[in-house]
């Protein structure tokens, strides 16, 4: 553990610069508007790369990999919905979205709709969706330090939900801004420069990814194992094991066979250099399945689990109220488009560089695969495949890009929470703005320390699983189409939201036997957004058609405004009301 | 509580003294500008749903082609296999295409109904 120190001292530089280019910020925030949308004055580059910031979260730069290292080619479909998100947002959201002139999403449901009450249940939604993407940040955090300096569980949640909340309260969206731009490059670096050192050694040794066997581990390597595991073993040779395999004390002795084991927790396996890793069940044990398309994430029908992924992140991305509350900081609907462009292109540089280390997972760190805690690959990637000064202060790079993963994120979101309690459950004053985010902070750590923690990835997918069944579909139909009312609305994003809700809650407290009834309520629960975003959307088309004699009479105007280009003297910016 | 939400207004960009009327027509909502707006309003969602019509098509087509015909995914281009090179590598470019000739786009529909309302040829 010589990198410790190193490492420590990075995520410490990481923090402290969020901390410093906030307080920058601070200086900078007068008035309210300043707190919720920086006074709509962010350009598209400075916009964008804010954006890149905020989203790329602890699912993307410790998530992404992991999940390609554990399960293969199935799960190269989360990066690419992540981007394309932004594409569907552009197409359909950008520009209406600024030129409505509303400053969190709540609002736009009442600018466009006219109901007070739509606009709480609005409100409801968005802190929902927001606290359950907190807590996999917090859950990331609580991992992270773990891995890296040996630290308890809760000390991760606690530091970053600290952190944030001194930024968010003092600075607000302006401040934030600033931090947020930063720290997407940080990511990038600290991601593609341990990347690109790794491909140098993974061209030099060269390996056989698609073998008919699972991966082999280069050097002898123990694993204790912290949770009971069901492991697959499909070579037993070179592995010796001391603790409790399916209910027997054992102490030093080979698997007997090829086959599946439940090891008890405390169980420590020993494996000989060149020996073949057991996979924990479920995820794709030889290398020729993990290298095929079709196998899925782990339970049955997998296709429908690509499908419902490819929903939920495509039209979630949309329905994230701390991306859509940054497209409100663009000076006008041409910049949102723009930024929404930039950040397609910001991504897809990004995500290159998590599939590279996926990969390189499984050939440099085997050994994760046996306890299934493959977010944790990232960060030991460098220190376990390039040894001496070189990896050390790789590793703490890649430390200092996932504190900063966090701390983007989380911020985003908070200040989302914070905006959209404050205006409309408090005052909307700047005091009640940082009241409201003291208490959006500290409500996730306790959530984060009590759920069961799904891959980091799978849990922010359902957090866009609830994104694209309630915001989605109010903003889609609110913006093109002139027959929604507000009870066709209200009833959308009730059904959507209690039904993806529920099922989120479900997956991520434990989730469902995956033997019952042929494995259909286990993947809908794991994969809600397939049969949810419909579901959602025919709720609106339908109430809404019953309901039409409520039409809002003035969205005609509602429609020129939203739609009607800057310069011809239709743009109306809301504020909160004083 | 009833009391009207506050709002700042922008004015609109100044051109000389004369006032247009289809512009007048725009902001009043008659029946002209009226129609102006749904007309616009259509272009846009009509080349909105276009564009995402070709990217759903696309996309939806890799898992279940490569779902019925296994082979595809087998083939190696440079070293790397089709179903890692198209998902990890060229989809991104695609998305990326897709959203800059929609800007183009967009931007030029915008451009046409501004015309059109100042009566500029």
């Amino acid at each position: 553990m010589t990198g410790a120190p190193l490492t420590a001292a990075a995520l410490l530089a990481a923090a402290l610069a969020t901390i410093g280019i906030g307080v920058y910020g601070i200086r900078l925030s007068r008035t309210t508007s300043d707190f919720l949308v920086a006074s709509r004055s962010i350009g598209p580059q400075w916009n964008a790369a804010a954006i890149s910031g905020e989203y790329l979260s602890a699912a993307s730069f410790l998530g992404v990999a992991g999940l390609i290292a554990k399960y293969g080619a199935d799960a190269l479909w989360y990066p690419v919905g992540f981007t394309a998100g932004y594409l569907a947002l552009l197409l359909f959201v950008a520009a209406p979205l600024r030129r409505s002139g509303a400053y969190t999403v709540p609002d736009f449901a009442e600018f466009r709709l006219g109901s007070p009450r739509l606009r709480k249940i609005a409100m409801l939604v968005v802190v929902v969706i927001c606290v359950f993407y907190l807590v996999p940040q917090y859950q990331g955090a609580g991992l992270a330090l773990k891995t890296l300096l040996g630290l308890p569980v809760w000390v991760g949640p606690l530091a970053v939900g600290a952190i944030v909340i001194v930024n968010v309260v003092g600075g607000g969206m302006r401040s934030i801004t600033f931090v947020q731009a930063f720290q997407y490059w940080l990511k990038l670096t600290a991601i593609a420069v341990p990347a690109l050192a790794l491909a140098v050694l993974f061209v030099r040794d060269g390996a056989n990814l698609d073998a008919p066997l699972p991966p082999t581990v280069l050097q002898q390597t123990t694993v204790t194992v912290e949770t009971d595991v069901v492991v697959q073993v499909a070579e037993p040779a070179g592995i010796r094991i001391t603790g409790d395999v399916d209910g027997q004390r054992v102490a030093d002795t080979p698997f007997a066979s090829p086959g599946r084991y439940t090891l008890g927790r405390g169980s420590t396996l020993t494996l000989a250099a060149g020996a073949a890793t057991p996979v924990v069940a479920g995820a794709p044990s030889t290398g020729s399945d993990w290298i095929a398309s079709g196998r899925g994430l782990g339970g049955s029908h997998p296709l429908y689990q690509v499908l419902s992924i490819i929903v939920a992140t495509f039209l979630g991305t949309m329905g994230l109220p701390h991306v859509l509350v940054r497209f409100y900081t663009n000076p006008d609907g041409r910049a949102a488009r723009r930024t929404a462009l930039a950040v397609i292109a910001l991504l897809s540089l990004f995500y290159l560089f998590p599939t590279l280390l996926g990969v390189f997972a499984r050939q440099f760190v085997p050994q994760l695969l046996i306890t299934g805690t493959s977010d944790a690959a990232v960060l030991l990637l460098p220190s376990a495949a390039i040894s001496g000064g070189v990896g050390a202060v790789l590793a703490a790079l890649v430390a200092a890009g996932a504190i900063a993963a966090f701390l983007a994120t989380s911020s985003g979101l908070l200040v989302s929470i914070a905006g959209a309690l404050s205006t409309d459950v408090l005052r909307g004053r700047v005091r009640d703005f940082r009241v409201a985010a003291l208490i959006g902070g500290l409500v996730p750590i306790p959530l984060a320390l009590l759920a069961s923690s799904l891959e980091l990835s799978r849990s922010v997918g359902l957090a866009f699983a609830v994104a694209a069944s309630t915001l989605c579909p109010l903003l889609v139909l609110g913006i093109w189409w002139r027959g929604l009312t507000s009870v066709g609305a209200a009833s959308g994003l009730a059904v959507g939201g209690v039904s993806s809700g529920v099922a989120t809650t479900l997956a991520i407290t434990g989730g469902i036997d995956d033997r019952l009834l042929g494995g259909w309520p286990a993947a809908i629960v794991g994969y809600p957004a397939a049969i949810t975003v419909p579901l959602a959307f025919l709720t609106m088309v339908v109430v809404s058609r019953v309901t039409a004699s409520s039409r809002p009479p003035d969205v005609a105007s509602v429609f020129a405004r939203m739609h009607v280009p800057e310069g011809l003297g239709m743009g109306v910016e809301r504020l909160p009301r004083s | 509580m009833t009391r009207p939400q506050r709002e700042r207004v922008i004015l609109a960009k100044r051109r000389g003294a004369r006032v247009i009327r289809t512009r007048v027509e725009v902001q009043e909502q008659t029946q002209v500008g009226d129609a102006l707006v749904r007309g616009l309003v259509r272009a846009q969602l009509g080349l909105a749903l276009r564009l995402a019509a070709v990217v759903v098509c696309a996309v939806a087509a890799i898992p279940l082609l490569m779902g019925m015909f296994p082979e595809i995914a087998e083939v190696h281009v440079l070293g790397i296999r089709l179903n890692w090179l198209i998902l990890a590598v060229l989809v991104y470019p695609v998305l990326y295409g897709v959203g800059r000739l929609y800007v183009r786009l967009a931007e030029q529909g915008e451009k046409d109904f501004v015309r059109v309302v100042d009566g500029e040829p």
